[in-house]
Order: structure tokens, then C-alpha cells, then sequence
């Protein structure tokens, strides 16, 4: 089993690299990459896509590395391997991005990235800290996991899911602010599983063991 | 509901332990690895190291300090001081950092902190401000350990930075630092109520109720205390249970 974290330039991998691979021994799930190589993303049997930063800049750095980019919408849309984003790589999987300017999306789930208004205008944005979620639908990765368990987020823009289906779980933050979506091989988490301690490794391995 | 956050606050100097840290249990009272090991077993939010005598020649001693912790701890870790580069900010989040804190460089030169979040994202830029009250209602930046005033009004300043992409700012009272006569409440609510971003509030907590009045009258998202945890006067459970009696929501592990 090869669990192949993307590395398209965005953001920090160091810590989600260390917390899937302390994952992956601990619940014997095989090995974790870091890795840039188009090949290694086409053969591994599951994927990870982090990204920090605005919604446009990581979605250009993406399709910048047009045989990252390929080989990722091959195995997911086509081979159906096991995906996860995170923070914006979750973000990227929606129809639209609404941040500084419009722009594609993956389009894997149905729905918009916007800034976060919450309804309190004395709340804060960026969203940052630590959040208890409300499971919206039961699904493998919250095995263990609870309504009322707290996870790590740091944004200011948030997706907006089309489908009530798609989206797994979410935050209140003077209105809801989704936090897990999902359909068929895909997942998408708006927080740092890698940041969220106890909670978020559970998720990770969760992820790691998954078989859809 | 978002929770307040509490930040115990490592200050490192040759990738040891300023004064030292003295919890049961611990093997080493000078690691910064094994005192964060601890606070996150504890029930830490977030942990920061600063590193108060910065220089060239050791960063590499902090570059590994913050790679051991990465290995060891899953909650976010800000590293401070001598950031004065977005190269530095670049070494420092390779090496495992979640966020990086400018200071002094940002007095000097405050498009540091566009640079920075234009490359890297504002998740991920704090901007340190330490301020001293010259008059009532009037607050100051000061550099260089508070010794040296630069006539910039904090206020002000923290709109600029925040304005320029600081995604966080950690805000440093200090007539109030070491004091432990708690925050300094009115400079804390005013940067709060000036900016958008998260404030986190630090400077003279001595006790627990310090904690709560940084909140509710501060108006601070986070607080961040070193010396009464550092010395085992409360633990970080204790801190959150206090805040939590208080009406605040805490994360209560």
C-alpha cells in the first residue's frame, strides 16, 4: 500500500507527512510519500492533497504540474483510488472558487469556495482554532469520532456545498462553516487532521484504512 | 463553536529552555522538545517557542528544535524571534513550523509581512507587537526588549500589518511582562477591537482570572502565558476548567 501526499509547492508538508507516516506504521498501512513525480502519483493507491493559501495561486500551482495534475484526475475520477483533501486542497475540489477572482475548480463536488461572514460581525476572520464538529452523515473516517469532537482550522474562506448529501460534517461559527465533504472515493477536510491531535491522527488512520 | 486557545510560550535560547521548566515528569527541564511534549499531553492549543537571542550562527540549533517537535507534537507550533526574512519564514515552515511570528523586522519594514503572506499564505504570518503605554489610552511599539521606542502608535500599526496580511497578531504589553499583575486590558481591547484577524493577548499573567479578564474585557481570541506553567503553579487543564466556570467555550481534553 503507497499513500502519496502531493507536493505541488503549496504550503508545508512537513507535519502532515509526519503524522500520515506515524499513522501508517501504527495501523500498519503501508508506506507514505511525499512526492512530486507524476508516475508515483499515477501508481500510488491512495492520495493526499494539502494546500495552503489563496483558492487561484494553489489551483494554478496544480495545473501548473500537468502531469501531476493529469495523473491525479486519472486515479481519482477514472480508477477510483481513495482521496483526500485538506485545508485549500479540500477547497479545490468544488465547482468555484470565489476568492480574489473566479476560478475553476475540480468540480468532484458541486458547490463554491466564499469568504466566511458569520452572521456575529465581533467574530473573527480568519476562522482560526479549535472547533467541535457536527457529523452531518455517518461515513469510515468517523470511526471513533463524535459530534462534539474538536479539530484545528485556520481560514477565511469556506465551500458552500450544492448537496446536503456532500457534506459530511461542519462547524458553527455564527452560521455553519462546512468541515467534511465526501462522495464515492473522495474526501475533503476543511481543518488540519495533521494539527488536531488525538482527533485528527484517528482520522487520519481512518483515511489510511479506508477501502471504498 | 470556535474555542478560546491557550498558548504556553517556550522562550529558547541555544535550543534550551530560558530558566527552565518545571513539571512532574519531566526528564528534562531544559528541552524545549520534552516541555512540549508535555503541554500537549496536557491539553495545549497551540505552543510557541521564541527564540530571544536569535542570531545567525544558531538558528540551525532552532531549525532542529522545531523538527523534533513536528515529529512529537500534533497541534499548530509558532516559532518567533530573529524572523527577519521571507527566506527565514520559508526555513523555519520547512523545518515544521505552522506559523512564524515577525517582529522587529516588521517595525523596520512592515511590506515583510505582504511578502510573506503573498508566498505563503496569512494562515501562517504572525506579527509580534510589543507595546508600552506613553500616555492613558495611547500605546506605543517598542523594540529591542522594550527598551527602544520607535513613536509608532500599536494601534495603528496593528491595522497596518493586518492590513498587509498579518493573519494573526500576538500582542505583547510591556509595562505588564513579568509583572503578574495581569494583561494590560484597555491596549488589549483596543488592538481587538481595531482589527479584524485573531489577537492573542500576553504580557503579565499571574494568575488565573488574568486569564479570563484577557477574554471577556480584553476582548483576545487566544492568550498566551509562560511562567505560570512553566513553574507548575496551575496546569493547562486547571487554566481551561477556570475559563470555562467563567462562561468562556474552552477545548476541554
Amino acid at each position: 500500500m503507497l499513500t502519496a501526499i502531493i507536493d505541488y509547492e503549496s504550503g508545508n508538508l512537513h507535519s502532515a507527512h509526519k503524522a500520515f507516516e506515524r499513522m501508517a506504521r501504527e495501523t500498519d498501512a503501508g508506506q507514505v510519500v511525499v512526492t512530486a513525480d507524476a508516475d508515483v502519483v499515477a501508481r500510488a493507491d491512495r492520495l493526499v492533497l494539502p494546500g495552503d493559501g489563496a483558492f487561484p495561486s494553489c489551483m494554478a500551482a496544480l495545473k501548473g504540474k500537468s502531469g501531476i495534475y493529469a495523473a491525479m484526475v486519472e486515479a481519482v475520477k477514472h480508477k477510483g483510488r481513495p482521496f483526500l483533501g485538506i485545508c485549500v486542497g479540500m477547497q479545490l475540489m468544488a465547482s468555484w472558487g470565489r476568492e480574489y477572482e473566479d476560478t475553476e475548480g475540480l468540480d468532484w463536488i458541486s458547490g463554491e469556495v466564499t469568504k466566511i461572514t458569520p452572521a456575529d460581525p465581533a467574530l473573527k476572520v480568519p476562522h482560526m482554532g479549535w472547533n467541535d464538529l457536527v457529523i452531518d452523515h455517518p461515513h469510515p473516517v468517523f470511526n471513533g469520532i463524535a459530534t462534539g469532537d474538536h479539530t484545528y482550522f485556520v481560514h477565511s474562506f469556506h465551500m458552500v456545498v450544492a448537496k446536503p448529501a456532500e457534506r459530511l460534517a461542519h462547524v458553527d461559527y455564527a452560521g455553519d462553516v462546512t468541515a467534511v465533504i465526501g462522495r464515492d472515493t473522495m474526501l475533503g477536510m476543511q481543518f488540519h487532521p495533521e494539527k488536531s491531535q488525538t482527533t485528527g491522527l484517528k482520522m487520519i488512520a481512518n483515511f489510511l484504512n479506508w477501502r471504498p | 463553536m470556535l474555542k478560546t486557545r491557550i498558548i504556553p510560550c517556550l522562550d529558547v535560547a541555544d535550543g534550551r529552555v530560558v530558566k527552565g521548566v518545571n513539571f512532574v515528569g519531566l526528564r528534562d527541564a531544559g528541552d524545549p522538545v520534552d516541555a512540549a511534549i508535555a503541554y500537549d499531553a496536557a491539553g495545549a492549543d497551540e505552543l510557541c517557542f521564541l527564540d530571544i537571542h536569535a542570531t545567525h550562527e544558531n538558528r540551525g540549533t532552532m531549525f532542529d528544535l522545531v523538527t523534533r517537535t513536528a515529529e512529537h507534537c500534533y497541534i499548530p507550533l509558532t516559532v518567533g524571534g530573529g524572523v527577519r526574512t521571507v527566506a527565514d519564514v520559508r526555513a523555519l515552515l520547512l523545518a515544521g513550523a505552522d506559523k512564524v511570528s515577525f517582529n522587529s523586522a516588521a517595525v523596520a519594514d512592515p511590506d515583510v509581512i505582504s511578502r510573506a503572506a503573498d508566498q505563503f499564505g496569512s494562515q501562517c504570518i504572525v506579527c509580534a507587537i510589543d507595546a508600552k503605554t506613553v500616555s492613558p489610552g495611547k500605546w506605543e511599539i517598542f523594540t529591542h526588549g522594550g527598551r527602544k521606542p520607535t513613536g509608532i502608535d500599536a494601534v495603528e500599526f496593528a491595522k497596518r500589518v493586518a492590513a498587509k496580511g498579518a493573519g494573526e497578531i500576538l500582542l505583547t504589553s510591556m509595562d505588564r511582562d513579568g509583572t503578574k499583575q495581569g494583561f494590560n486590558l484597555p491596549l488589549t481591547r483596543a488592538i481587538s477591537d481595531a482589527v479584524s484577524v485573531p489577537v492573542i493577548a500576553s504580557g503579565g499573567v499571574g494568575n488565573l482570572d488574568h486569564l479570563v479578564e484577557g477574554v471577556t474585557k480584553g476582548g483576545a481570541s487566544a492568550v498566551l502565558a509562560a511562567s505560570i506553567f512553566h513553574f507548575g503553579e496551575f496546569t493547562v487543564s486547571q487554566a481551561k476548567h477556570h475559563m470555562a466556570a467563567a462562561g468562556i467555550p474552552m477545548r476541554l481534553t
